[in-house]
């Protein structure tokens, strides 16, 4: 009969706040393996959108399919169950463990051994853990305490957790927001060969193009709640609407930062 | 009719020091973040100045001018106490402020016997407001129409302060977000200095204003502050008119209570509170609180499970308490069963704080339960001790898991209050069922059985009990659902997008520990042979709250330190000196000014820092004194 349903489909997510749409109607599909960048300019939706993907916030209307499964409206633990990891704009990790117990604590809750109370968490998927730090590259940090890693490391580390529950799915809220230029450069390097080799989904929101535009395969283009355009990054590029309504000063800005950079 | 329209606005009149002593708290919150535990007392200072300067100064203008002098004076005071006490210690763990507080009423409760005498003092009648009013045959005290006038006015020119002055505008700018007003340049000290003295003065000239209606007396602070929690936390931290709601609300509550619902009328009050912070967590008028931002430079240490030779040294530390009957007499060993227990008490406490980030303020409620379940099974069901005493504690284990499902709907400050609530309406019951529960004469004749009497028996009993909750809880908090419960407190976000249920776990953490905390009353009610409701009274929570504060919040097994501190200093100052609360609060000030991470988390850190190689005794508070500074 049919295929696989895609990874994740989304069908006329609408959300508004007393009289301001900011979400309305937006449709698109993503499939296993691929990254899709969701941009606009601030106040367009994003965040909002997210948040309903997400679960933290309930949509208005419309459904959010993951592999056919309907997940519309339920909380944020519940989609992490379905193979969803996320990370957040501003990193959200735990300060008072040791970069390994963090990851260790997200691969309790995979393992569901919460409700575990007498087994000591030290040897708790140890191997696991390091696996997972030596895959964004902290593996050295294991034993640091979380709450003092530099800013770049935190998203390092934050990426791990996401990754801790074998996701299908990652969703990444301004996954380069506060980093170094060459930072942003790696992370997102490695985010995508994670995703290629694992054949994870990739949805993130992003401020800086040209991220964006070097690693999205397909870009989503959202203003005032609703999308204006989808497609690859040179079809985006293209598009008059969206140099009109978006990208026009901030393209131009790039190019020439971009130049100096380069000289 | 009429006498409903007297009651009410017999009602009107309390609210209005009610209202006065309300607001204070909650600017001084608003801005500072300090649950000033002190505001009964300077409310109670307020009321003992005023009353020796209106007997002092003679005429209408000495009653009115001793008044507002005494509740100036008590203001200087709060100043004084900014400065030296509080200024320090802003940036210390959450709630230290609180225990420095308390510290302080402690202190201030002993000075004002030591003053004034233990006995109550009547205060003279207001000039011009002696008589009463005739009002449809209900006689009214005229200064009671005063008061009612005199709350509204009061809250106008709050309002006016607030909203027409410049330090208003700061005022209300540093409680969105104090961090960014000090960041435009406003000089924070002085600010937070003067938001505690209008707070202060509030107090005291709610106290002073008391004195033609009631007499003072020593006791009226810790009866002030709790009514003053509950108004301020319905009406919303930080709303002024949410007090005053909130106060003329709790003040007809209290008037109509006691004609309406003569048996529940200690707790109506409670359970309004109760419901109010079910249905609006954040108060009438409050507003969700914006997560705080986490104090830069505080970063702390990952916990560790013992190595062997720290696990050697706790057994040779046990054993050397198990000796303590032979080297100790009766009394000794006696007091050596009671700290047991209290470390029993602390340690659940502190599991459910250190480890959960929740602090309840009514933690006795379940320890009181716990007593209340052995005495019931002894007395009534004559079951024997062992049977009792693993059977007693599950009362408590009922009460925690019935009122921690709504308290864990809450956190912060909010979750402190309804833990508070709660516990004061187990309090009620105990105190007003007579026909069970045998009201203020309590339950007697409790005694351990034959095995277990001899003190050392006891002792060995206790002291037994206490090493296996001890290393049961330490175990609980390496465990996977000890991870899962820090990971709760350190960021709820991240914990629900792995997919942790955080009320799920913070409900069960919240019924261990108060199935321990009932163990440790289970055992107190043999000790004592007795149960009173004071087992579950508002004074054995913060009992426990200082305990736990004292041995380190952010220690993993602070609780016992800080119990056996706490108790043992306790029990030895009574018997030592009349001015044991002097004494034992002013050696909680100084520790909090000294040792702001308690004295585990003090001793760890000269651990860690002997570690690093530099061994120099003072720097400990040096290097404390610059973080605070950098902070600010």
């Amino acid at each position: 009969m049919s295929a696989l349903p895609p990874l994740l489909s989304v069908e006329g997510l609408t959300k508004s706040y007393g009289g301001v749409h900011a979400v309305r109607g937006v449709s698109f599909e993503l499939a296993a393996g691929e990254i899709l960048a969701l941009i606009g300019p601030n106040g367009a939706g994003k965040s909002t959108c997210f948040d309903m993907l997400n679960g933290q916030n309930t949509p208005d209307a419309g459904r959010i399919l993951l592999r056919g499964e309907d997940t519309t409206g339920r909380p944020p633990r519940a989609i992490w169950r379905l193979g969803v990891g996320r990370t957040f704009q501003i990193t959200a990790t735990f300060p008072t463990m040791t970069v390994r117990e963090n990851v260790q604590v997200a691969l309790v809750s995979h393992g569901r051994r919460v409700f575990n109370f007498f087994t000591a968490t030290q040897n708790f998927a140890r191997e696991q853990a390091g696996r997972l730090l030596d895959l964004v590259g902290m593996g050295g940090y294991a034993d640091r305490p979380c709450g003092e890693l530099a800013y770049g490391d935190l998203k390092r580390l934050e990426l791990a957790i996401a990754l801790a529950n074998e996701p299908k799915l990652l969703l990444m809220d301004e996954p380069t927001a506060g980093m170094a230029p060459r930072e942003r450069v790696e992370l997102m390097r490695l985010t995508a060969r994670i995703a290629r080799e694992q054949s994870i989904g990739v949805l993130f929101t992003e401020h800086d193009m040209d991220v964006v535009f070097e690693h999205a395969d397909r870009i989503l283009v959202l203003n005032r709640g609703t999308l204006i355009a989808q497609g690859s990054p040179a079809e985006v590029r293209a598009n008059r609407e969206v140099q009109a309504i978006y990208l026009g000063e901030g393209l131009v800005y790039d190019a020439r930062h971009r130049e100096g950079a380069g000289a | 009719m009429a006498f409903y329209v007297a009651q009410f606005l017999t009602g009107l009149a309390s609210a209005a020091s009610l209202f006065l002593v309300a607001s204070g708290l909650s600017i001084i919150f608003g801005v500072t973040r300090i649950v000033n535990f002190a505001h009964g007392a300077f409310y109670m200072l307020g009321a003992y100045v005023a009353f020796t300067l209106t007997e002092y100064f003679s005429g209408a203008f000495g009653f009115w001018g001793g008044i507002v002098a005494a509740a100036l004076a008590v203001a200087t005071l709060g100043v004084l106490v900014e400065i030296v006490l509080l200024r320090r210690i802003y940036h210390a763990p959450e709630l230290f402020q609180l225990l420095a507080t308390f510290g302080l009423t402690l202190m201030v409760e002993d000075l004002v016997v030591l003053i004034w005498g233990p006995s109550d003092l009547l205060g003279r009648r207001a000039p011009g407001f002696k008589g009463a009013v005739d009002f449809f045959g209900q006689s009214l005290p005229s200064y009671d129409l005063f008061l009612i006038v005199l709350g509204p006015a009061v809250l106008g020119i709050l309002w006016l302060l607030f909203q027409r002055t410049r330090w208003g505008v700061l005022v209300r700018a540093a409680t969105q977000d104090r961090d960014m007003v000090a960041a435009l340049g406003v000089n924070q000290k002085w600010l937070f200095t003067s938001v505690f003295a209008v707070g202060v003065f509030l107090a005291a000239l709610g106290g002073a204003l008391q004195i033609p209606r009631d007499a003072v007396n020593h006791a009226m602070d810790l009866r002030i502050i709790v009514d003053v929690f509950v108004v301020v936390v319905i009406g919303g931290l930080g709303s002024i008119f949410g007090a005053f709601v909130a106060a003329v609300l709790v003040s007809e509550l209290n008037a109509f209570g006691i004609l309406i619902f003569p048996k529940i009328s200690i707790i109506l009050v409670f359970l309004v509170m109760a419901v109010v912070l079910i249905v609006r967590p954040w108060g009438l008028f409050g507003k969700r609180e914006a997560p705080a931002r986490r104090t830069p430079g505080l970063t702390v240490n990952p916990w560790r499970p013992l190595t062997s030779a720290e696990r050697l040294a706790v057994c040779i530390a046990l054993l050397a308490a198990a000796a303590l009957p032979v080297i100790g007499g009766n009394y000794a060993v006696t007091v050596g069963s009671e700290i047991a227990i209290f470390v029993i008490f602390a340690i659940s406490l502190h599991f459910l704080m250190a480890v959960g980030g929740l602090a309840s303020f009514g933690h006795a409620a379940y320890f009181g339960l716990g007593a209340y379940g052995v005495a019931f099974l002894a007395k009534m069901a004559g079951l024997p001790m062992i049977a009792c005493l693993l059977l007693g504690p599950l009362l408590g284990c009922l009460g925690a898991a019935v009122f921690g499902f709504f308290a864990v709907q809450l956190s912060g400050v909010y979750f402190a209050m309804l833990t508070l609530a709660f516990a004061q309406i187990v309090w009620s019951v105990a105190f007003q069922w007579v026909e069970v529960t045998g009201g203020d004469n309590g339950i007697l004749g409790v005694w351990p059985e034959r095995w277990a009497s001899s003190p050392s028996h006891f002792y060995w009993l206790s002291l037994g009990i206490a090493a296996l909750a001890a290393a049961g809880l330490r175990i609980l908090v390496f465990s996977p659902f000890g991870f899962a419960l820090r990971a709760m407190r350190d960021s709820p976000l991240r914990s629900e997008a792995v997919g942790i249920n955080g009320k799920r776990v913070q409900w069960t953490a919240f019924v261990i520990s108060g199935t321990v905390a009932g163990v440790a009353g289970a055992l107190f009610a043999y000790l004592k042979g007795s149960v009173f409701p004071d087992n579950l009274g508002i004074p054995l929570s913060v009992d426990a709250l200082v305990m736990v504060l004292l041995g380190g919040v952010e220690t993993v097994s602070g609780g016992i330190v800080g119990a056996i501190v706490y108790k043992a200093l306790n029990i030895w100052l009574v018997s030592q000196t009349d001015l044991s609360k002097l004494v034992l609060g002013g050696f909680i000030v100084l520790i909090v000014v000294a040792f702001p991470k308690g004295i585990v988390g003090t001793l760890e850190m000269i651990r860690h820092r002997h570690g690093g190689g530099s061994s120099e005794a003072s720097s400990e508070t040096r290097l404390m004194g610059s973080r605070i500074e950098t902070a600010e």
